[in-house]
């Protein structure tokens, strides 16, 4: 039910302790749901259902919630993630031809590219955040070329490209 | 803390500070942090250890000096310098004092007066002592020990202070209500969630100075007879977060919130809840529903927070930017803050200037300031070979200043007299480059996704009025679409449950009010003024 890996039992246990720590409340289910997803990168129904059992919360309103909030997620992330921020500025200042020059570039590599709320650096518009590292005034060039640097670094050897 | 034991440490950290041959403080706010503050940082503490000159130069991190746009931004205190655009190379001249560094009349400051900004550039937010060295907590002391909360709330309310988080209600009718609830349970809500796309003042202000925001509530909580209070946060801001959970654990341990504060008999317990990305929860009644678990849905109001909140507690809920002001109004008088800004909102406002301007940041003036002063003195005009168009206020929830109305005094009664609003801050200037069609849209998709659902105005509404906009943009537009536009517009004002809906229009109606011509060009001559837009049947670019 809930996704096999070597530490399981610790995620459990540092999920527990989230738990223990607001005394089970069923208000604390947006931090639980937060914890959950600190250690299993998204949430499953195995581990909604989980958390809903030792909140004694009906599944539905542990799923509803889940779903309410754009922060979570019910799939693995991808293994790079490529975030372009579509605030304001960084729209005024071009952000959808970014958005539109990464998607093309994400087809090669291991990319996922989404768009992202204000990231709060509007005086650099347009930002881009890959895999947590923010650039800022990005240009189309810069960001593929900074998504490709860093397919390499993670991926050394002859490239295996479709 | 006693009152003897927060002097001597003001004064300990004072001396300290003073007998250092400089203080260099590096700006550890996300905007210089996305410019590579962080390298600078490092190496300025390499340099200092090279030199040997650990113990008499320190180097600290501090918030935002605000002209993010030539970030990173760093200070020297002893010098009272800036220095912008440093790199990690420059440290040894930075040490030196030999870098290149912004005069005290850079056009960017002179129009400046920063109030709730005061320590960001001054003081390490990651230091209880260096807010304490700065006078923190002085107004806390003088909340709890000599005032009573009808003295502390009468201050608020001849202060004349005015809610910021958009709307404007002045604060200490806001108190007062609370306070005069009779429930043995009540809580103070700081709402964090800066949801507005294009605005980061409330985050700088939780990343730079987080502890007058706490000291803000805890004399809030004192007021209104409050125990308990939250602070609703982005999940999106980590970083604030992060300085969150270290300022309320330091102020804990220091007894300044918590259990008996001031070693009085006042118990003020402060909280982080963190949200989990949804812009509907900056309205009240749904950020109400999130912090007690579960969907962020409004419900109707009355009964408003104030009688019926948080676990149906009467609820004080303010914003961040809001709980900044008090403490300085507690210390200096109301009739200090009164005389600040314009009569009718007095005091200051912080705005994210952004988008197509020379120098972008974070810009604190008095309230009343004319938007003309904030973009061509302080933010430097448009780019050259562009021409100002429009400079958008309040969000999705607000409209756009056209040239015409450049003289526009920034307060809570003259701009929704030209159909915009305060908002919470941000500022974004466009101009020649910017489709007015376009923005209208991007709005109104951004109210489409965060539409909660709940009621079918504007849950259908938002996405009728984007197909509409949509169809506009790629030049499919059909000559009736703007009488149909303000026909569901009318709608979602008039028959919406909370402020997304009924403010969801606004942008569309502000565009149509100034900019109409730009909605027929595209409809009828099948072309997009500013070259933005895509037309149908157009190469692609």
């Amino acid at each position: 039910m809930i996704p096999a890996s070597g530490n399981e039992d610790e995620r459990l246990k540092a999920l527990d302790a989230v738990m223990a720590g607001h005394h089970y409340s069923g208000h604390a289910l947006i931090e639980v749901l937060h914890a959950a997803q600190k250690e299993w990168g998204y949430l499953t129904s195995g581990l909604m259902r989980h958390i809903a059992r030792k909140l004694r919360l009906p599944p539905s309103r542990v799923l509803g919630v889940a779903t309410f909030y754009h922060l979570f997620r019910f799939t693995s992330p991808a293994p790079h993630e490529a975030v372009v921020c579509m605030g304001t500025a960084c729209y005024v200042q071009g952000a959808a031809n970014l958005l539109d020059s990464a998607r093309r570039a994400c087809a090669r590599n291991g990319w996922a590219v989404t768009t992202g709320r204000c990231v709060g650096s509007c005086g650099l518009a347009p930002v881009a955040v890959c895999d947590g590292a923010a650039m800022s005034r990005a240009t189309p060039a810069a960001l593929s070329a900074e998504m490709e640097r860093k397919y390499d670094a993670a991926n050394p050897g002859p490239r295996a490209r479709g | 803390m006693t009152p003897q034991i927060l002097a001597r440490a003001r004064e300990a950290e004072q001396d300290r500070q003073s007998r250092l041959r400089d203080r260099i403080l590096c700006c550890t706010v996300a905007g210089c942090l996305s410019s590579g503050a962080g390298a600078v940082r490092r190496s300025l503490e390499q340099e200092v250890e090279r030199q040997g000159l650990g113990g008499a130069v320190e180097i600290a991190g501090t918030g935002c000096m605000g002209l993010c746009g030539d970030g990173p931004l760093i200070r020297s205190s002893k010098r009272d310098l800036i220095y912008s655009k440093v790199a990690p190379g420059h440290a040894p001249a930075v040490i030196a004092g030999a870098h290149p560094a912004m005069t005290a009349d850079h056009p960017f400051y002179k129009g400046q007066r920063r109030l709730v900004l005061a320590n960001s550039g001054r003081a390490d937010p990651e230091r209880i002592r260096d807010y304490i060295a700065a006078g923190g907590y002085e107004a806390l002391l003088q909340a709890v020990t000599r005032m009573t909360p009808d003295e502390i709330i009468s201050v608020i309310r001849r202060s004349g202070l005015r809610g910021r988080g958009g709307a404007g209600y002045p604060a200490g009718l806001k108190w007062e209500l609370v306070a005069r609830q009779k429930s043995p349970v009540k809580y103070v809500v700081c709402n964090a969630d800066e949801g507005d796309p294009g605005a980061f003042m409330n985050r700088s202000v939780l990343e730079g100075d987080p502890h007058r925001v706490l000291e803000g509530m805890v004399i809030a909580g004192r007021a209104v007879g409050a125990q308990q209070g939250f602070i609703y946060a982005r999940g999106e801001s980590p970083l604030a977060i992060e300085r969150l959970q270290t300022a309320i654990g330091q102020a804990r341990n220091e007894r300044l919130c918590g259990e008996r504060i001031f070693d009085t008999s006042f118990n003020f317990r402060i909280d982080l809840r963190i949200g989990a990305g949804a812009y509907v929860c900056g309205e009240e009644t749904a950020l109400i529903a999130s912090i007690e678990g579960g969907r962020g849905q409004p419900r109707p109001r009355p009964p408003y927070p104030p009688e019926s909140g948080l676990w149906g507690a009467p609820t004080l809920i303010n914003n961040v930017e809001t709980f900044a002001n008090v403490p300085a109004i507690v210390a200096n008088g109301a009739e200090w803050f009164s005389k600040i800004g314009a009569p009718a909102s007095p005091g200051t406002k912080i705005f994210a200037l952004a988008g197509r301007v020379a120098r972008t940041g974070l810009v604190e003036v008095p309230v009343g300031t004319s938007l003309q002063t904030i973009i061509e003195d302080i933010g430097g005009g448009v780019p050259e070979g562009y021409e100002f168009k429009a400079a958008q206020t309040g969000g999705p929830a607000g409209g756009c200043i056209p040239a015409s109305a450049l003289g526009v005094p920034m307060d809570y009664d003259s701009l929704p007299a030209i159909g915009t609003m305060m908002g919470s801050g941000g500022l974004i200037v466009m101009d020649s480059s910017t489709c007015m069609v376009d923005i209208a849209r991007f709005f109104m998709e951004f109210c489409m996704e965060e539409s909660c659902g709940k009621c079918v105005p504007c849950r259908a509404g938002t996405v009728q009025m984007h197909s509409i906009l949509e169809r506009i943009t790629r030049g499919e537009g059909d000559p009736r679409d703007i009488a149909r536009l303000m026909e569901l517009a009318d709608l979602l004002q008039n028959t919406s449950a909370c402020g997304l809906g009924i403010a969801a229009p606004n942008p569309v109606i502000s565009t149509l009010r100034y900019f109409r011509e730009e909605y027929e060009s595209h409809i009828h001559a099948r072309r997009c003024p500013a070259a933005r837009c895509r037309m149908h049947g157009e190469a692609a670019a």
